[in-house]
């Protein structure tokens, strides 16, 4: 029993570092550009394709690295043609234009490379289980758990340390008092819409190589990231990232004992967010 | 040219009742004027909330599934009524919209726009996982509406389309009547004045978190009231119905018609349905061809097409 509930909590533990991962990209651009990217689990199948694409030329970790960064672009060239028009309009405007996105991406993802789930390879010693002893995990788990914390722990470098990610912040409090700094909020839009889609290609990548792919991949990614975000509190990257980790473990666990409630779990928790602390777990007071 | 009001519900009316006649002539059919109106009355709904009292919803799809279910699954295993199977489709829409109301009033802007995305896909969850019920992703089939029985005389809603049709149309019509008659009445002047600046409303002294709970149970009252319509015309529900893809249609519908405007969302889910009824019939990446369109209709026509029509009137 306790191995089984061990195994469900790390289970839980990679789902939700998953999560985590979308979930930071959707909170990144909503913080700075007031727009809640629907497309973003389109862009997590791109990034899931476009590694399968590449893996042959490249190799698992040329298209581990590659395909995030050309994901990435994709994103920053839409963001350019596309989105950029609509900051500061209605956020219903930016919404739909981003749900638009999603269903070309998927059925443009679907034209591409068809319809049917394609096997993704990943380097025969990573997806050996490490111990037949205790209980069933791949190497791949564990590598993708390692990599995740790696990203995330990049990414708080970067918004940290670096000159970009110190504007990114200083743009999600108040990005009048930014731009009148000298700024350019076009730019940094830009690139923080970009930095947002890297981490959605990322996750495409390490998703493919465990659920496979196909065009849908990133739809039942998406719902928990929105309540990683709204669990965590809105406007908090920290939030974002425990509000990601802990839907995963809840869920993981209620797999053991009532594994039909596994989904439900996440909305309860969800719902008693709200009520008890509207503006979530690590959320700024009065931001909405 | 002024744009009369009257005039202008009186044409509504005109194309709405002589549908059935003209439809088959331009090489259209009865049943795509029936969905049209079911549509418009789920667009419109949602404009109650979305364009009246300025609060972004994209859940919706939620309650109109709801109403669909209640529907499907009084006729199939309680009773096989038409008007009972619509009670319990509405209470149950209604019920839901009430309960997860006060917990997202609180919340503005796209806040309030992701926890009802999120909100509404539990729904679609159930539908989907509730395998012993709802039939999971197969839906809730064999059972069919049941003609309407008055005492004096029975309406054949099943076997005569029109018949069909006209019914749908009284619905919509009693419940196009409601909403302007809400929208008039002080409760909706007060959303009004919550829409323009909610600030000032607050400091009038009006529970200004109330009134936009009031608002979402009223609009998702009338979307279930679409939901139930749309079960009977198909006869059949599946989880597609309350899916989040399902909300986005509603608010296309309501911004393309023009949001500002009471008959808009009607406008947008006429344009909305024909196109999709005729791309879908031509090529098979019809969904790349929707996206399409919602991305053209926020960059280009984000008034409505009676928006920029009253803008010209007015200029």
């Amino acid at each position: 029993m306790t191995q089984l509930v061990l195994f469900n909590v790390f289970n839980g533990l990679i789902i939700g570092a998953f999560y985590a991962l979308m979930a930071l990209g959707l909170s990144l651009i909503l913080n700075l550009s007031g727009v809640i990217n629907f497309a973003h689990g389109g862009f997590l199948a791109i990034g899931g394709y476009l590694a399968y694409t590449l893996i042959p030329y490249l190799g698992f970790w040329g298209a581990l690295i590659a395909s995030p960064i050309l994901t990435a672009f994709i994103g920053i060239l839409i963001e350019r043609v596309l989105i950029r028009r609509l900051y500061g309009r209605d956020p219903l405007y930016s919404l739909l234009l981003t749900f638009g996105l999603a269903f070309m991406i998927e059925d443009g993802t679907r034209f591409i490379w068809g319809a049917q789930s394609l096997p993704f390879q990943i380097p025969s010693w990573l997806s050996r289980p490490l111990s037949y002893q205790y209980f069933f995990l791949t190497g791949y788990r564990v590598f993708m758990v390692l990599l995740v914390t790696a990203a995330v722990g990049g990414l708080f470098l970067i918004l940290n340390y670096t000159r970009l990610g110190v504007r990114i912040r200083a743009g999600t409090l108040d990005l009048e008092t930014v731009s009148v700094l000298g700024v350019n909020v076009r730019v940094l839009r830009n690139l923080n819409f970009g930095l947002g889609i890297y981490l959605a290609g990322l996750a495409g990548v390490l998703a493919s190589g465990m659920l496979g792919l196909q065009p849908t991949v990133g739809d039942n990614l998406i719902m928990p990231s929105f309540i990683a975000i709204i669990v965590g509190g809105l406007g908090s990257l920290p939030g974002t990232l425990v509000g990601g980790i802990l839907i995963g473990v809840v869920s993981g666990v209620t797999t053991v004992f009532l594994p039909s409630a596994s989904e439900a779990v996440m909305y309860v928790m969800m719902a008693a967010v709200l009520i008890v602390r509207p503006r979530g777990l690590l959320g700024e007071e009065g931001r909405f | 040219m002024k744009f009369d009001k009257r005039a202008g519900d009186i044409l509504v009316w005109a194309f709405l009742l002589s549908a059935p006649f003209w439809l088959p002539m331009i090489g259209s059919y009865v049943e795509l004027g029936t969905r049209v109106v079911i549509y418009a009355l789920a667009a419109m709904a949602l404009n109650f909330l979305l364009g009246y009292t300025g609060v972004l919803s994209f859940g919706h799809a939620a309650y109109f599934g709801l109403g669909a279910y209640g529907t499907a699954l009084t006729i199939k295993y309680v009773y096989p009524s038409t008007p009972l199977g619509m009670l319990v489709g509405i209470v149950l829409g209604t019920l839901a919209a009430a309960v997860i109301g006060p917990m997202i009033a609180r919340l503005r802007g796209v806040y309030f726009a992701m926890c009802t995305i999120a909100f509404g896909q539990v729904f679609y969850f159930i539908a989907f996982q509730w395998f012993s019920l709802t039939g999971g992703d197969d839906g809730v089939s064999a059972w069919h509406r049941m003609p309407l029985d008055f005492g004096f005389t029975t309406l054949d809603i099943l076997n005569d389309n029109k018949a069909f049709y006209y019914f749908v149309v009284a619905i919509f019509g009693i419940c196009a009547a409601a909403m302007a008659f809400l929208l008039r009445s002080p409760f909706g002047r007060t959303l009004l004045a919550i829409r323009e600046n909610e600030r000032r409303a607050r400091f009038l002294g009006i529970p200004v978190d109330w009134h936009i709970w009031m608002s979402w149970v009223v609009s998702c009252f009338f979307v279930s009231i679409a939901g139930t319509l749309f079960a009977l015309m198909n006869d059949f529900v599946d989880p597609r119905a309350l899916r989040w893809d399902q909300s986005g249609n509603f608010v296309i519908m309501a911004v393309l018609g023009g949001m500002r405007s009471f008959w808009g969302p009607l406008i947008g889910s006429a344009i909305f349905l024909v196109l999709q009824d005729y791309i879908s019939s031509e090529t098979e990446n019809w969904m790349s061809f929707i996206g399409l369109f919602f991305v053209l209709v926020v960059l280009f026509f984000p008034r409505g097409v009676l928006g920029i029509i009253r803008r010209k009137a007015t200029s």
